[in-house]
Order: C-alpha cells, then structure tokens, then sequence
C-alpha cells in the first residue's frame, strides 16, 4: 500500500501520463530488427505496446499524433550487459553500490532487491534513450555471481521486466582468480556445483509420491523460484560431499534444466572453446557468451554452437593476457561468420555509462569504410543494441523492436541514433511517455548563467 | 658535509699561493650550475615527403573552417594553408582530399599511456607512487614502457599526435610528467617532445585522502590534503631561497632535493601545473594556495564542475581538462554535466578535451563532438565543429607549453597532421592518414604503415587492423 501511494506520487511528480494511443509520423524510422532505416515512417503505440510501424501505417482516429518530421524514431536502447541501477556512486560512497557480495551466497544471489528504479542513473540513462537493460550481479568470493534481471528504465518504482533471467558465472581471468588461481580450478568449481544441483533434485522428496512407489517425474522439483522451492523444504536431504549452500545449488537447477539462461564472461579463444564443450557434458544448458574479446578467432566454432555472444564493441587493446587478439573487428568478423552479436558494457562503466552503446554501435558501422577492418551495417549495428540483447535472453518477442506486440518502448531522437551527437527528445517506456529531467539538467540549468544575483545558485530551481 | 669540504680545500688553495690577504674574505667558489635536462629527448623526425593536400575541409585549430581548403607541408613544417588557389610547390605529392578533412594532430593532455600500459598487469603498473602524499621528485619518463600496444591504437583510431603522460592522482604531488610525440622509439628519450617543458601533475579530493587515510596516514580528509600540500609548497620555498642565492652568489653548495628541485622549478616558472581536481570548491582553493605561494596552475585535470566556477578560471586563466560525459563513478564527480565543456568555452575559459583513458584516447573527437552539440542544444553561443577542434589541439598545445610549435596547422609549426575519411565530429570517420612532424606515420591503405609494438610480435592478432 505505502509502495503503492509512493510510486502514485512519483508518477504525479514525474508526470508521465497513463499509457494512450500515440501515432507518431514523418520521422526515419529504425525497427531494431537488422533493416536499414526507413524515411517517413509512422510509428503507432496503443495499449502500451507496438502496434505498427513503417511506411504506409495508417494514423488511428484516436491517436495523439506526433510530428517527428527531420527525426528518427527507433526502439529504446537495450543495454547488452550491464550493472544499472545497482550503484549510485562506484567508488568511495559507502552503501550506494550494490553490485556484487562478499557474503557466504552466490548462484542464489538475486539482483532484483539492489535495483533502484530512482537511482539517477537509471534516470540520465533514460534521458539518453535507454529504456530497457540486462543488470547482472558482479562476483564476489565464488565464479557465480547470481541471477539478473532484465529491467526498464521508466520513472516509476517498477523497475523488473524479468526478474531472474540469468544465472552470471566468470570462467576466463577473473573466474580463475575466484577460484583460487586457474582456469581448471574455476572449471571443477563449474561442474560441480551443476553436480550438486543435479543431486539436488535427486535427493529432493517429492511432496505426494507413495512409499515404494518411482517418484513421478512430474513431480520432479521444478524451481520457478529458488526462494520458494521444496527443495529447502523440511523434508529435503543433501549429501554431505557439498560445497555450495543449499539456497545456491537450488539456484543452479533452472540452468542445468535450460529454463535460465547461463551468462559466461570469457575472453580468450580457448576460454571460449571450453565453454562450448560444456553443452555437450550438460546439454540443456543455455549459454550465452559475454565478453568474448577473441571471438573472432574461433568464431565458426561459436556459429556451430549456436551460442549468442554479448560483445564489447570496440575493445582493441591486449588488456590482459585473455584479449590479446582484441580488435574492434571482433564484432564484424563473429558476425560475418554468422554468430548472433549484440554489444554490452562488460567493465566499461556499465553501472552508468550505457548511453555510450549507441557510440559505439556507430563506430562499428564506421569500420566498414576502414580497409581491412570488419563492420556491421547501420541497420544490424541498431540491432546489435535494441533486439539483439533482448533475443539472446529470450525476450526477442517483447522487447528491442518495433514489430507490432512489442512493448512500447520508442525513443524519437534528434538524428541519426548512431550519432554521438544526437539525441533523445522523447521516450516511451510501455507506451508512457517519460521525463527527461536528471540531476545533471538541473544543474546545467543553475549553473548555464553565472553572474552573481540577489540570492545565492541554491535558489534557482 | 660535502660542500664544507669543497669550501675548506679551496682556503687551503688560498694559504698555499701566497695571496691570501689577511682581512679579505676568501671569494666564494662560482655556482656549479645543476643539469636540467639530464634525461634529454633524443627524437628525431622520420623523413616525410613534400606534400599537398586539396579539396578538403579544413579546420586549423584556431577556430577557423577553410573549404576546399589547401595545405601544404614539408621538411617537417607546414608550409602554406589556404584555398584552391594555393599553388603546389614543384615535386610535391598531392592527395586529393574531396569529402575529407584535414585537422592539426589531436593532443591528448592526460594520458597515462606507458605508465600504465597493456596489458594491465600488476608488474606493468607503474602510474602511481604511492608510498608517500608528496613525491614531487618522481618522473613519468622512469616508468613509461615505449612497447605499449596503446600509443597506436591511439595513432591509428583516435589521430592522437601529442600526448603528456602524467603520474597517478594517489599522491598530492605526484611528480613530473612528460610529454611525448606518438611516435614509437626504443626508449622514453626516444618519444620525448624536443623543448616541450615538464609538468607537476598534483591532485586534491578523494584520491589522496583515500589512499592516504587508509593507512592511518596524513592526509585523511581535504584539510588535511590542504594543510601537507601547504607545508611542501613552504619547505620549497625555502629551498628555492637557498638555491638561487647560491646560483647567483656560489659558496656552499646546499644539498640536492629532487623532490624540492622540481618545486623549485614550479615556483620558478618553469615547469607547468597540472591538478588532478574535480569540485569547484576545492578549485578554488588551489587557486588560493597558488596566489599564497606564487605559482601558477596551468591546468585542472577532470575538472567536472568547472562550470561551477567557469568566470573565476576565465579570470584566472586556468584551463580546464575534461571529459564529455563522465559521472559518478565517485562523489566528486557526481555533478558532472554533459555541458560542461561548452559551458567552460562560453565563460571565455580555455577548454580541452582529455581522455585519462587507453580506449577513450581513441575517440577524442567523437567527445568534442557529444560535447559541442549539448553545448549548441544549451543555447550556448557561437560554437562551430572549426571552433570545438580548439578543444583538441590549439588548448592542449596552450596548457604543454608547446602551442608554438604545434597544435595549428600554422606556416612553420610541426606538420603534425590529420587527414580524416569524412567528418571528425561523426562517429561514422576516422582517420584515413596521419603526419607527425611530416614523416606518415599512419596510412589506412597500407598494412606497412601501422606500428606494431614489441609486446604484439608472434601473438595472434599481430599487425591486424585495431
């Protein structure tokens, strides 16, 4: 109740107004689905979701119509991978940043309770045409880092979008290190906590099956939630050879069912190739590749695989010993051989700064005109941050386009999105229409005159 | 001790000779003149052909835009800039620059490149000494490794010419920097840029209280930061009495400091501040501590909230290094603003556009470019892509100290220069060829002009494009 009446005087300060029926015409329209931008196109929002959108749609009666004549209108922005809303301040501000746990928990980890929908990070990223992103947890004292979440960007206290929607696990440099100093010791630590999940469900007590009778395999314990599961019951065994809780061996049962997708930060090649071998010890598994700075090199094997890969975009420095084949052609090169590529924030101020995924999306469409280099078209560099993110977790048919049933999440921007310079004039977020005020423009507009008045900067509001 | 014992064997000298008159005193030994220059560059140009390039857009970094514009550079100099009537001189090599640009080299004023090298290992990072709040006397030219893979990544993507390499921010005074042509040598000499003068990178906020307080030490909070910054600057002041007046008068040697010899060097107007400082408060109390102890601050690094103060660093004549778009990725940069530089210019401040960064060095221009359209959307006044260019090369060359001998496509300074495959402000160009000192040192058509550092050779990726 009290959330309620907060979030009501949130959306009353804020002002967005309910979801209505928005048409908005003449402007370049993007669809985030891979295909070039369209010229006078009609974007149509009604009931919070996409209704239409291209060349040739018909203006509703009842629809508010916008002119975005000399704009562009695309999906929002999804940020690939990301820690927004888990931290206020990085560093220094004790209590602002929940972005990763040194506390005794780890698969079990949920990152829902640390995300702020108020945190003005959400909010200057918003105002730069980002409305949804994938928010992992970051590790602490084990390789699994926990469950994220996709969420939205709007100015309301309902952040989540799908909470749980990944387990994150390091394998590469930083999984070594958790682990206690090598990549084989990270990998033991992999497979046998899918072990322990796995016992888990064998030594689960089904609630209703008959002594002497074969448990049913409906009965099975199915985990939509590890918090709620039967398998913390009072009736739940284990064996005694454990390493993990059991609160997080029951996180690992969605992903060794494939239910949750398994995110895996590697970079080198061959971190890579021991992370596809695992779908075929445990084949139900969902991976997807973060990271993956020496995809290129490797990258017909992650085609075959099937496995999508969340990318940093330009990265092209041998930062460490695991990207040592870095280059901004990574992106280009994987794709090329047919690999599904969006781009997140992986190191890279993604608590934050996830408005630079539109930068450098461009910068890939840029390397088309380097010789020897490997772009993306314009059209699949907007994929790469609107449907792409969204497909690799599965939510390709809810979010990141602009093909009719999707949310309505639309951002007109002032040009060409790619385009540093441009940007964003109005957001939707499920069809409401967002503010776009931050701590930063009322700063600006404080401090854009300086000459001393008759009272003190701390009056002007 | 030492210089007693110089002093005594000269008296004895005086005895031996005979002309020792009893009442005079005997004349002090002339001055032994300190070596200021004992690590020297030893840069040398690279041979470059005459060249002329046409029909490009050009900006010249004074805030002019020459259409269809001409220039023409050899012997290591620019020779001419103008229009299409700009004759060629005979045996030049002509480019046709039709839907490019032309620009002086990009000059990066906060780079720790080298001294924080890749790969980022613990036994590679060697930015920050941090032992001590106050180490004045360590150089960045000790710790740079010339085999970074970064100097070309940002030659090759960012059109990066000129950058000063500076300390960490661990430490209130955290020694000299050095500035260097992106050029690759075997050694730190051999990048040096030849006259440029040394910097004093010092820092205020939470860097130094941070690391600092930590460990139970002084400075644990901002006075305390205030308070040993004050009580250096007093001790070299000190120093610096002592050692002019034996500069000018000879006598006893006084003992050597380093540390002190570069503070000296500040006070004497020789080598430029750089203060690392985000907040405008504590700005201005380093333009205080400045006036109190007579030297001037050249440049504030990170300057976020410059355009808090932006009227008192015009007056000043402090400029400002900043980022396009950083925030809070710690308290004092909380108030970070997206127009911040624009914001700066309009004061009539000198403005600069720094990366402190090994990826952001590579996209400069695309900052200036996020920069100058929030300014232009701000209402901010009179701004243009020829005059954001300012902010790339002519201010950064101003805050080195090297603006006449580069930073503009002006007749006879260095032909550091940049031929971009389109626009700069587009995140759609990059660079298509870059001239340092008129020698190309880049050339995006040609695999064998691009620099491949010694850590890259036989690893995979070697000589690939970046």
């Amino acid at each position: 109740m009290i959330r309620r009446v907060l979030a009501a005087l949130l959306l009353a300060a804020a002002a967005p107004v309910a979801a209505q029926t928005y048409a908005i015409t003449g402007g370049t329209v993007a669809l985030g689905d891979g295909s070039e931008p369209m010229p006078g196109g009609t974007v149509v929002i009604r009931d919070g979701r996409i209704a239409a959108a291209g060349p040739g749609v018909r203006v509703p009666a009842d629809a508010q119509v916008i002119d975005a004549t000399g704009k562009w209108v695309t999906p929002g922005i999804v940020g690939g991978f990301t820690r927004l809303g888990l931290s206020e301040v990085d560093l220094s501000a004790d209590g602002s940043n929940d972005t990763s746990s040194n506390g005794p928990f780890s698969a079990a980890i949920d990152v829902v309770p640390s995300v702020n929908p108020l945190a003005s990070t959400i909010a200057v990223n918003r105002a730069d045409g980002v409305t949804r992103a994938l928010v992992a947890p970051a590790t602490g004292k084990n390789i699994f880092a926990g469950q994220g979440a996709v969420i939205d960007t709007g100015a309301d206290m309902d952040a989540i979008t799908a909470a749980r929607r990944f387990q994150f696990v390091e394998l590469g440099e930083s999984g070594a290190d958790t682990a206690g100093g090598s990549r084989s010791a990270a990998h033991v630590l992999f497979r046998n906590a899918l072990r322990e999940a796995a016992e888990l469900r064998r030594f689960a007590a089904p609630i209703s099956a008959s002594r002497g009778e074969l448990p049913d395999e409906r009965e099975r314990p199915i985990i939509r939630d590890p918090n709620e599961s039967r398998v913390l019951g009072p009736n739940a065994r284990r064996s005694e050879d454990v390493l993990l809780t059991r609160f997080d061996a029951a996180a690992l049962v969605p992903v060794l069912q494939g239910r949750q997708y398994l995110l895996v930060h590697v970079e080198r090649a061959s971190d890579i190739l021991q992370v596809l071998s695992l779908k075929r010890e445990f084949p139900s598994l969902k991976i997807v590749l973060v990271g993956a700075s020496e995809g290129w090199t490797v990258a017909d094997r992650i085609a075959r695989a099937g496995v999508p890969v969340i990318a940093s975009a330009v990265n092209d420095l041998p930062a460490s010993f695991e990207q040592l084949a870095a280059t901004q052609s990574n992106v280009g090169r994987m794709r090329s051989a047919g690999v599904e590529v969006s781009i997140g924030m992986i190191d890279n101020d993604d608590t934050r700064n996830i408005f630079n995924q539109r930068q450098y999306a461009g910068n890939l469409v840029a390397l088309q005109r380097v010789p020897g280099a490997a772009g993306v078209s314009w059209g699949e560099a907007l994929a790469m941050i609107t449907s792409r993110p969204a497909q690799a977790v599965g939510l390709g048919g809810d979010i990141g386009s602009l093909a009719p049933g999707r949310r309505g999440d639309v951002v007109i921007w002032s040009g060409d999105p790619l385009e540093g310079s441009s940007a964003a004039e109005q957001v939707f977020i499920d069809g409401v229409r967002q503010p776009l005020e931050t701590h930063q423009t009322r700063l600006r507009d404080r401090y854009r005159h300086l000459p001393r008045r008759d009272l003190p900067e701390a009056y002007r509001r | 001790m030492k210089a007693g014992g110089i002093a005594g064997a000269a008296l004895a000298l005086f005895a031996l000779s005979g002309c020792a008159v009893m009442e005079a005193k005997p004349k002090p030994a002339p001055p032994i003149r300190i070596n200021e220059d004992p690590y020297p560059s030893t840069y040398q140009r690279y041979p470059g052909a005459l060249t002329v390039i046409r029909h490009a857009t050009v900006f010249d970094g004074e805030g002019r835009q020459v259409n269809d514009g001409t220039l023409v550079f050899g012997d290591g100099q620019i020779v001419a800039i103008g229009g299409p009537e700009l004759a060629s001189p005979a045996g030049a090599v002509e480019i046709d620059g039709t839907g490019k640009y032309v620009t002086p080299g990009i000059i990066d004023v906060h780079s720790h490149l080298g001294d924080y090298p890749s790969p980022g290992t613990q036994s590679l990072s060697d930015g920050n000494e941090a032992t001590a709040p106050a180490r004045p006397e360590v150089w960045a030219e000790h710790s740079v490794w010339p085999q970074d893979p970064g100097f070309s990544r940002a030659l090759m993507n960012g059109g990066v010419t000129t950058l000063q390499i500076l300390p960490g921010s661990a430490n209130l005074f955290g020694g000299r920097s050095v500035t260097v042509k992106n050029v690759p040598a075997r050694t730190a000499q051999g990048m040096k840029f030849p006259g440029a003068p040394y910097g004093l990178k010092m820092a205020c906020g939470e860097n130094p209280k941070r690391v600092y307080g930590s460990k139970g030490n002084m400075p644990q909070t901002r006075m305390g930061n205030i308070a040993l910054t004050r009580a250096t600057w007093i001790k070299a002041q000190a120093y610096k009495r002592k050692w002019d007046k034996y500069e000018r008068a000879g006598g006893d040697m006084p003992e050597r400091d380093l540390a002190m010899d570069t503070l000296r060097g500040v006070l004497a107007g020789k080598i430029l501040v750089h203060n690392h400082c985000y907040r405008a408060d504590e700005m201005a109390n380093m333009i205080d501590m400045s006036h109190e102890f007579g030297y001037k601050i050249n440049t504030f690094h990170h300057a976020v909230e410059s355009y808090k103060i932006a009227d008192i660093l015009a007056r000043e004549g402090i400029c400002s290094a900043m980022w396009a778009d950083w925030y809070g990725f710690k308290m004092e940069s909380y108030d970070g603003i997206k127009e911040n530089i624009p914001f700066v210019h309009n004061a009539g401040a000198c403005a600069i556009v720094h990366s402190d960064d090994p990826n952001g060095i590579q996209r400069l221009n695309q900052e200036a470019a996020k920069a100058l359209a929030d300014g232009i959307r701000a209402g901010v006044p009179n701004l243009s892509e020829a005059t954001a260019w300012v902010w790339l090369s002519r201010n950064p060359a101003y805050a080195l100290g090297i603006l006449d001998k580069t930073g503009t496509l002006k007749a006879g300074k260095m032909a550091d220069v940049v031929l971009w495959n389109g626009n700069p402000f587009s995140d759609y160009t990059r660079p298509e060829r870059v001239w340092i000192d008129g020698a190309l040192m880049y050339d995006a058509n040609d695999p064998t002009r691009r620099p491949v550092s010694d850590f890259e050779l036989g690893q995979p990726g070697e000589g690939d494009v970046k």
